[in-house]
């Protein structure tokens, strides 16, 4: 697997895909510029969970950047039937990002909008211009985790941990974005970090957008038996790779005065024994 | 025209109806336990598949070649099924087919006799009201499938489209059972109930000389009907009466005897997880010498023709009525299937209910879901639910139903007014950001907002929120570039 | 007049105006469709018979395994277990296959005696202890027997409407597959069908499968070879 990008030859554990044998080795590759979509609700809710994405690539040697033009994807607007307002939110992060080399966007939702909405949106306006735009940019489009195990390929990114986490699957990140154990893989192998598997893992949180409040009874119940689940596991920490599911969730966690906190992937591993001795957010 | 789907035009909207059905704790117990069964099953027979996959490809695929070429198939489908002796009747709505339907129960009622027919369980049927308008003509309607009988002598409404009284118990249905079969005794195990069914059907089905069904299938190819049960009871309605009336859809279709060997797999175990559902009756019109002697088919529209007419939702039509998309469901699994207000309960009665009548009636239903795609998972013909889910949405905001603007309501678009504003350009980002940090002082203690006025408090009644801290992630990456040598690590 | 001659010519119409009209690609495009499923099995001959063994038994039906020989020992075994002294039968079904020590009654169809009034008949079998058939193919994956009701597989009613149904299935009738299984009815996918798997049933009450509701409760299945 060569990867290209100027930033000097770094050593890291690449797992090749040949064929059908998956084979680990070490490889020399030049560390990449990895431009960052922090996405909307991160930027303004969630700061922390940026900082830490940083903090991982950077810590695996690889340069991030920030494109200060960005803003949202569109999926509120898309899901909730405005699609005459996410059309241009669309044409913008095209043009924000169209020659990033590689995109990383640490909420699995963000990404399917993009991947599996853009080319409905695009199709639908008849452009061929956006439609080539949309095919051109999607193979460089990565979810935090995928961006780790997929190109490039690390899966102990080096954190410290000393905490029970237990994993929420979102519904994009399964069924859209088919992550499958990478989160989990992530997880364990982070040092001092014990994982307890989750009942009903695959069971949506009941956030949904929109539907949160259009349908808050109904969305609250779903969120009343996530949170069982999660204080089933007696976990300290409940993880994920969507902020928002985690907003459901630990709301609903504060509003029983739980012990158990919400913390996305990257926070935890963000965290280093030398850096903040793996205290919990 | 009538297009009409059961009683759902009338029925109050998906939140109000939800709102209600979440305080019934035995009702989502039972709703609960049973999609829980149904899906373990499921799992079960569907891992065992190897070629799970390759058969939904297939089912899609034929579904939409169907739809492609319906109006062939249904002309071949007529000619073969008359050359087979069956007659053919076509409806374009509720009202034709059950007009048709009193009118030949009449003729073929034997004078002096009381007008009754036996039904297999068909949720066409119901779609399009057919016992009420039967009993408005005099004529007794049975239904001898467990649950709708069950549904039936309750004076209830189905839940589910496959088990249409999951919403009951085994303690319910004795009670029901005991009261309306008048009987002194009944033990409670699940055998003993069925038993009384049988008693109380037997003697029906060896006597009522009309029967009505839907059908599960229609084969073009030699104008065969396919009828998929398990009790017995839809063998009994399409073999020993005299007279058979088939209330069939006009999506049924499939092109060729042959497809039947996707549908009949893909169908069973996303049903009921069994590997083939006990009984298949598949007849073509009238064999001299077994089973009935009149065998009618009534082709029906009531807004199909709608539905095919937009191509970026017709996938619907696929729809084999396997009910797998209810028991994946989390939303239908908190609130059972009458908060969707129509006898098509969960995802697929989301999209389906809205599209077949006029959507003014169903504006509630495409968001009663969180896009989860639980749905389109399971789905044994693979209906993108969820993006179908978002169409409709797109379809009310836009008031484009030609029934008129029923829209969403204005404070809803008024926030999104704002907020593609705000996403517009990351000034104006960070100035309703900054807004937002004012507007927040009130109601944030220590960095969390415990209850909101407004839409928001739909929200915070259950949930905490995040307040907006006071850095975004820009601010502090600007401050950050101000302080780290550019490009480099810390 | 009972239906509306126009609805027929509106309800066509409307289809061609939604999905258009393509009638030329129809055969083409339905030959390309994927049928990229299972169409054949792969196992041998003891382990298909083996897997039908099972299935049947997973669904609560009674199993026996005989060679051709053995067969009206077999069912006679069936029938005591059962507690059964007579049967109706078809009339085409091998004499051999049938006990002297049992009584079996050809009840054919109507086509015996036109004439006959099909509820005194019904009424008749509904008295019988059981029934006794052939079958036209099995399905190993799915436990499944498929009748073509006529000849020794019996009409509809005979096999419907007693509660016990015996059925004698010859080891080359049964196929791995659903397809195998559906292909064997070519050239006769128009005679009434009736597929049967295990007894019949039903979940509708707390999802717990009930053997038998209208159908037989009680299936015996003879696997011969
Ligand atoms: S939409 Fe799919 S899963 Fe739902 S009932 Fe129809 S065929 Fe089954």
């Amino acid at each position: 697997m060569i990867l290209y990008e100027a930033n000097g030859p770094t050593i890291s554990t690449v797992s090749a895909r040949n064929g059908r044998l998956f084979a680990r080795c070490v490889a020399i590759h030049w560390s990449l510029r990895i431009s960052l979509f922090i996405t909307c609700y991160n930027d303004v809710l969630f700061p922390k969970t940026g900082q830490a994405v940083v903090t991982v690539l950077e810590r695996l040697g690889h340069t991030v950047e920030f494109r200060p033009t960005q803003t949202c994807c569109g999926q509120m607007h898309y899901n909730s039937g405005y699609h005459m307002d996410a059309l241009p939110l669309m044409e913008k992060f095209l043009e924000d990002f169209h020659d990033a080399e590689v995109i990383c966007i640490p909420s699995a939702s963000c990404v399917s909008t993009i991947r599996d909405h853009y080319p409905v949106m695009a199709e639908k306006s008849g452009s061929k211009d956006l439609i080539r735009q949309v095919n051109e940019i999607l193979p460089r489009v990565f979810e935090f985790s995928e961006l780790l195990i997929d190109k490039l390929g690390v899966e102990d990114t080096g954190a410290y941990f000393p905490h029970v986490v237990t994993l929420h699957c979102s519904c994009h990140s399964l069924r859209s974005l088919g992550v499958g154990d990478k989160p989990e893989r992530l997880l364990r192998n982070v040092k001092g970090l014990t994982f307890v598997p989750l009942e009903d893992y695959d069971q949506c949180c009941g956030f949904g957008g929109t539907f949160a409040v259009k349908n808050a009874e109904v969305s609250s119940a779903m969120a009343a038996d996530k949170v069982k689940c999660i204080l089933n596991t007696k976990a300290e920490v409940c993880a994920a790779l969507d902020n928002s599911c985690l907003m459901q969730i630990g709301g609903t966690l504060g509003r029983d005065h739980a012990v158990t906190c919400t913390m996305h992937l990257a926070e935890i591993l963000a965290s280093t024994q030398s850096a903040n001795g793996g205290t919990l957010a | 025209m009538s297009i009409r789907v059961g009683e759902a035009a009338e029925a109050p909207s998906f939140a109000v109806a939800s709102k209600e059905l979440l305080k019934n704790d035995q009702l989502r117990r039972n709703v609960r336990n049973a999609t829980g069964i149904i899906r373990g099953k499921r799992a079960n027979v569907v891992g065992e598949t190897p070629d799970w996959q390759q058969l939904r490809d297939a089912g899609h695929a034929i579904k939409e070649h169907t739809l492609r070429h319906l109006g062939d198939y249904l002309a071949r489908f007529e000619e073969n099924c008359i050359r087979a002796g069956g007659k053919v009747h076509w409806a374009r709505d509720a009202d034709e087919a059950n007009a048709i339907s009193i009118e030949l129960i009449h003729r073929y009622t034997p004078d002096g006799k009381r007008a009754e027919v036996i039904k297999v369980k068909s949720m066409t049927t119901d779609e399009i009201g057919m016992n009420k308008a039967l009993v408005t003509a005099g004529i007794t309607p049975y239904e001898t499938d467990l649950a709708d009988l069950i549904v039936q002598l309750g004076d209830d409404k189905p839940s589910h489209i496959v088990v249409p009284a999951l919403h009951r118990n085994r303690m319910e249905i004795r009670e029901l059972f005991m009261r309306t079969m008048k009987l002194d005794e009944l033990g409670t195990s699940p055998e003993d109930i069925a038993g009384a069914a049988r008693v109380y059907l037997r003697e029906k089905f060896l006597r009522v000389p009309i029967a009505i069904s839907g059908a599960n299938f229609a084969v073009a190819e030699t104008g065969s009907v396919c009828v998929v049960e398990s009790e017995g009871n839809g063998r009994m309605c399409v073999s020993l009466p005299r007279v058979l009336i088939s209330v069939v859809g006009i999506e049924k279709i499939i092109p060729t005897f042959q497809d039947l060997e996707v549908f009949l797999q893909l169908l069973s175990r996303s049903a009921t997880g069994e590997r083939m559902n006990p009984y298949n009756s598949i007849w073509t019109g009238v064999v001299p010498g077994d089973g009935p002697r009149e065998f009618h088919v009534i082709l029906l529209d009531n807004g199909r023709t709608k539905v095919l007419a937009d191509s970026a939702s017709s996938e619907t039509l696929d729809c084999i009525r396997c009910g797998a998309c209810l028991n994946a469901c989390p939303v239908y699994r908190q609130t059972g299937g009458h908060a969707y207000g129509s006898i098509y309960a969960g995802p697929i009665g989301a999209i389906l209910t809205p599209q077949l009548q006029s959507m003014e009636h169903s504006t509630s239903l495409p968001y009663a879901s969180s896009l989860c795609g639980a749905c389109y998972e399971v789905c044994p013909v693979k209906i993108n639910i969820p993006e179908i889910l978002i169409h409709l949405r797109e379809k009310i905001v836009d008031g484009q139903d030609h029934h008129g603007g029923m829209g969403t309501d204005f404070a809803e678009k008024a926030g999104m007014k704002v907020a593609a504003w705000a996403m517009s350009d990351a000034a104006n980002l960070s100035t309703v950001r900054a807004a937002g940090r004012l507007a927040q002082i009130p109601f944030a203690r220590n960095g969390v907002i415990h209850s909101l006025p407004g839409m928001l408090g739909q929200w915070t009644n259950t949930r905490d929120m995040p307040a907006i801290p006071a850095e975004s992630f820009r601010q502090w990456w600007a401050r950050r570039r101000q302080n780290v040598v550019p490009g480099g690590t810390k | 007049m009972i239906s509306d001659s126009t609805a027929r010519a509106d309800i066509l119409l409307k289809i061609r105006l939604a999905a258009g009209s393509h009638s030329d690609a129809l055969e083409t495009e339905y030959a390309a469709l994927p049928r990229t499923y299972r169409q054949q099995g792969t196992s041998d001959r003891a382990a298909v018979l083996t897997m039908f063994t099972n299935r049947l038994r997973d669904y609560d039906a009674g199993v026996y395994r005989c060679n051709a020989a053995e067969i009206a020992e077999t069912v006679a075994a069936a029938m005591d277990a059962r507690g059964k002294t007579s049967l109706l039968r078809t009339g085409k079904l091998p004499q051999e296959w049938l006990p002297a020590k049992f009584r079996f009654f050809a009840s054919d169809v109507r086509n015996a005696n036109p004439s006959r009034d099909d509820l005194a008949w019904f009424a008749e079998v509904d008295q019988s202890e059981g029934v006794i058939t052939g079958c036209f193919a099995a399905v190993a994956f799915t436990g499944t027997i498929i009748l073509r009701h006529e000849d020794g597989n019996g009409s509809r009613a005979l096999t419907l409407i007693p509660d016990y149904h015996l059925c004698v299935v010859l080891a080359d009738q049964i196929v791995e597959t659903v397809p195998e299984g559906l292909a064997r009815l070519k050239g006769f996918e128009t005679m009434p069908i009736t597929t049967i798997s295990g007894p019949s049933a039903t979940a509708d009450i707390e999802m717990t499968r009930v053997k038998g509701v209208h159908g037989p409760r009680f299936l015996d299945v003879i696997i011969v070879g």
